[in-house]
């Protein structure tokens, strides 16, 4: 078991060369979950990073736990991504979970290492997150569930789900909830394939969803405000670590494929060499944006993820992030050549450029700049 | 200026059910307003009542019922009189 979160850091980076890279080409062929890195992350008690401390978990920042996504993201990125969407749900049961039951369950999670998976999306719906179609349905201390999820993240592979719907059968679209369906009262039946240009492994395919249990295993905030101060802003802060691990992994490639070529010919600088010092600059501004959002998040003033400027600040940096990264990885490609755009070489650059492709695309950046313009037609402070 | 609020709400906030149902302290997020609605009828507010919401005032309990709604414009009239 892990002892600190400062060891955290160190215990995934050795997960990662020990069990990720060796499976992540396998994983992506196959589109597989990837069992070993994520069993690893298990038996080191890395699943409870953001669980409270008092409830045995470590207690970590956002900061400690994108940093240790990131450095699993250089090896793996659907092992990464598979951990942060896990920390998320995290996130939100710890913030907005206050009652017995869920506090007891968040305990479990830290004790057995439980994985957490999300049922946000819904046919019918698509991706909009603030509006759900299936209702929950109460009585006598007891809810029942049937959802149509139009994706569940590993799925297949969680021991609970946490999942969206209305308030009520009478409720409207907008007035949601957030409730954990856990086994042997969550049925989960797989509905499409997930056969992805990237994040493969992450198996993603869609379900119908059936759950009942307590009505205390609803979150005790509305979805409403779980969405806008924890899901959002986590959910960006966690997937641009993601992001920035496969820009890592481009850039080292990159790095390491002009080093090479400097080797063979002392004296004079490969050509491609300026090129490396352009990526390194698109690079910085990534890390630089991504750690400054976290410390953002960690160092939040009461009341302040409340505010526009918070949604903005974390819409900006999902779009801003997802933009850097196809950049860097198109760059890196470039200077690596016809080395890059071997599926074989050392310095392939495929699986990176295909994930990347990925970040733009899950939650639209299009809509999230929708959100924004939306935002900015009110907001007053520069 | 309830009535006008009202007349505001039933134009842009785009509510399932007839704002007239509501009550003055009824939740109207509750009630099915989404986040893009709201800024429409904030939009609105600002040009009936001839006022600008400030960043402070920029927060979902401002326009959660149309009794927040009265509170924070009778604040607003009064800090700009």
């Amino acid at each position: 078991m892990i002892l600190t979160r400062g060891e955290m850091r160190e215990v995934v980076a050795k997960i990662a060369d020990e069990y990720a890279l060796p499976n992540a080409d396998d994983v992506d062929r196959q589109a597989r979950f990837p069992i070993e890195a994520i069993d690893g992350l298990k038996s080191a008690g890395v699943l409870s990073a953001l669980v409270p401390p008092e409830l045995g978990g470590l207690g970590a920042t956002l900061s400690e736990a994108g940093d240790s996504i990131a450095v699993l993201s250089r090896r793996c990125s659907s092992s990464a991504m598979i951990l942060a969407m896990h920390h998320l749900q995290v996130a939100c049961l710890a913030a907005h979970g206050n009652n017995g039951v869920l506090r007891t369950y968040l305990a479990d999670v830290a004790d057995r290492q439980l994985l957490l998976a999300s049922a946000t999306t819904e046919v019918g719906v698509g991706g909009q997150l603030r509006t759900s179609r299936c209702a929950l349905e109460a009585s006598g201390g007891r809810f029942r569930l049937e959802k149509q999820a139009g994706v569940i993240s590993y799925g297949a592979h969680a021991d609970a789900v946490l999942a969206t719907c209305r308030s009520g059968p009478d409720a409207a679209p907008s007035d949601q909830v957030l409730v954990l369906c856990v086994p042997p009262g969550l049925e989960l039946e797989q509905t499409t394939e997930w056969d992805t240009l990237g994040f493969r492994g992450t198996c993603s395919p869609g379900f119908a969803l059936r759950a009942e249990g307590e009505i205390d295993q609803v979150l005790t905030d509305p979805f409403g405000d779980i969405a806008g101060r924890t899901m959002l802003p986590v959910s960006h802060v966690l997937w641009a670590f993601v992001w920035l691990g496969l820009a890592s992994a481009a850039l080292t490639k990159a790095r390491n494929y002009i080093q090479g070529e400097a080797r063979k010919n002392p004296g004079s600088s490969p050509a491609g060499a300026p090129r490396l010092a352009e990526l390194a600059v698109v690079h910085q501004q990534l890390e630089s944006l991504v750690r400054m959002s976290a410390q953002r998040f960690d160092q939040r003033a009461d009341g302040e993820d409340q505010s526009m400027g918070f949604a903005l600040s974390f819409n900006s940096l999902k779009v801003a992030a997802s933009t850097l990264l196809v950049d860097i990885v198109t760059r890196a490609l470039g200077i690596c050549g016809m080395a890059g755009y071997s599926q074989t070489s050392p310095f392939s650059m495929g699986r990176l450029l295909r994930d990347a492709h990925g970040a733009a695309l899950m939650v639209n950046n299009d809509r999230i700049l929708g959100d924004n313009a939306q935002l900015l037609l009110i907001y007053k402070e520069s | 200026m309830r009535e006008q609020i009202r007349r505001v709400l039933s134009e842009h906030a785009r509510l399932p059910v007839d704002v007239a149902t509501l009550g003055d302290d009824d939740d109207l997020f509750r009630a099915g307003m989404t986040s893009h609605a709201s800024v429409n009828v904030m939009l609105a507010l600002e040009d009936t009542f001839d006022i600008e919401f400030p960043e402070a005032k920029l927060r979902k309990a401002t326009f959660e019922s149309v009794s927040a709604i009265e509170a924070a414009l009778i604040e607003l009239r009064s800090v700009s009189a």
